[in-house]
C-alpha cells in the first residue's frame, strides 16, 4: 500500500564518520571519569552515554529516515522509562533521610 | 493457481509493519533492562561510595575494549545492511562474519572478566560478599544479573545474525528483501545501547 517505501543508503563514509564519533565519545567518558565532578560525575556520564545512543538510534538503527510511527512510539517508550525512573525517587530520596 | 496465490502474497511484505514489529519488540526489551537500571539507580542513591568502591574492582580496560568492540561491530552490522541494499553480496557475507566474530569476541573477554572475579571470591552467594556491606553485595548482584541478562543477549544476537548469514549465502535474504538482516541488526543496535550505558553505569562510577 505504502508505495514510497523508505529506502534509505546510508553510505559507509557516513557510518565510519557516526563509529569516529562513537569511538572518540568512549574515549572521552572513560577520561572524565578519571576527574572527580562531585555530583555532576553521574549526569556527565549520562549525557555522554545518551549522545552515544542518540548517534546509533539515528544512524546505525536508521531512526533518522524512519516513518513517524516507530519515531514517535520509540519517544514515548522512552518517555515513559523516565516516568518510572523519577517516580520511584520521590519514593526513595525520602525514605532513608537518617 | 495455489502455487500463484503464494507468489503474490510473497512479493508484498508490508516493510513498514514488519520494522514496527521489530521496534515494539525493542520497546519490551527497554523497559526489561530498564526495569533493572530503576534497581541500580535507587540503591546508587543509598549506597554511593560502596558501588564506587565495588566499581573499582572492575576492570576498567577489559571494559573499554568491550565497548570499542560491540561499537565495531554494530558499524559492520550497519554496513552489511548498505551492501545488501548494493547487491554486494559479498561484502554482506564478509561484514556479517566480522559483526558474529566480534560477539565472540566480546564473550571471550567477559569469560575472562567474570573468572578473575570468581578467582577473588566475588560472586553471588561468595563468603565475601556475604560477610561485606549489604551495598557491595548488591553491586554485584546487579552486575551479574545486567552484565549476564546483556550476555545472553549477546549470544542470541549472535544467533540471528548467523542465521541471516546463512539465508544471505542462501539468496533467501537479497537486495530486494532485506528485512530480516534489517531486524537483526535493530536487535544487535539494541544490544550495543544497552552496554553503552551499562559500562559508564558500573565501570566508570566515581
Amino acid at each position: 500500500m505504502n508505495t514510497q517505501e523508505s529506502q534509505h543508503i546510508i553510505s559507509y563514509k557516513m557510518l565510519g564518520i557516526v563509529l569516529a564519533a562513537l569511538l572518540a565519545l568512549t574515549g572521552v567518558t572513560v577520561a572524565v571519569s578519571s576527574v572527580d565532578l562531585g555530583v555532576f560525575n553521574v549526569p556527565v556520564a549520562l549525557l555522554i552515554a545518551s549522545t552515544k545512543a542518540t548517534l546509533v538510534l539515528l544512524f546505525f538503527m536508521h531512526m533518522k529516515y524512519e516513518s513517524r510511527v516507530i519515531i514517535v512510539s520509540f519517544i514515548s517508550a522512552v518517555v515513559f522509562l523516565g516516568i518510572l525512573i523519577s517516580l520511584m525517587f520521590f519514593d526513595v530520596a525520602f525514605r532513608y533521610f537518617s | 493457481m495455489e502455487k500463484k496465490i503464494d507468489k503474490t502474497i510473497d512479493k508484498s511484505i508490508d516493510k513498514t509493519g514488519v520494522r514496527i514489529g521489530m521496534w515494539l519488540f525493542l520497546y519490551t526489551e527497554i523497559i526489561l533492562f530498564g526495569g533493572l537500571f530503576v534497581l541500580y539507580a535507587a540503591y546508587f542513591h543509598k549506597f554511593p561510595d560502596l558501588f564506587a568502591q565495588g566499581g573499582k574492582e572492575l576492570n576498567r580496560v577489559l571494559g573499554t575494549v568491550n565497548t570499542a568492540v560491540l561499537l565495531i561491530s554494530s558499524f559492520t552490522v550497519a554496513a552489511s545492511i548498505t551492501a545488501l541494499q548494493r547487491g554486494k553480496k559479498g561484502q554482506t557475507i564478509s561484514l556479517l562474519l566480522f559483526s558474529i566474530f566480534c560477539g565472540a569476541v566480546f564473550l571471550v573477554n567477559k569469560y575472562f572478566e567474570w573468572s578473575a572475579k570468581f578467582h577473588h571470591d566475588i560472586f553471588p552467594n561468595s563468603a565475601t560478599l556475604q560477610d561485606g556491606p549489604d551495598g557491595l553485595n548488591i553491586f554485584f548482584g546487579l552486575y551479574y544479573v545486567i552484565t549476564g541478562l546483556h550476555g545472553l543477549h549477546v549470544i542470541i544476537g549472535m544467533l540471528l545474525l548467523t542465521i541471516t548469514l546463512v539465508l544471505v549465502i542462501k539468496e533467501r535474504v537479497h537486495k530486494d528483501r532485506f528485512q530480516l538482516l534489517e531486524n537483526s541488526g535493530l536487535y544487535w543496535h539494541l544490544v550495543d545501547l544497552i552496554w553503552i550505558f551499562v559500562f559508564p553505569l558500573f565501570y566508570l562510577v566515581l
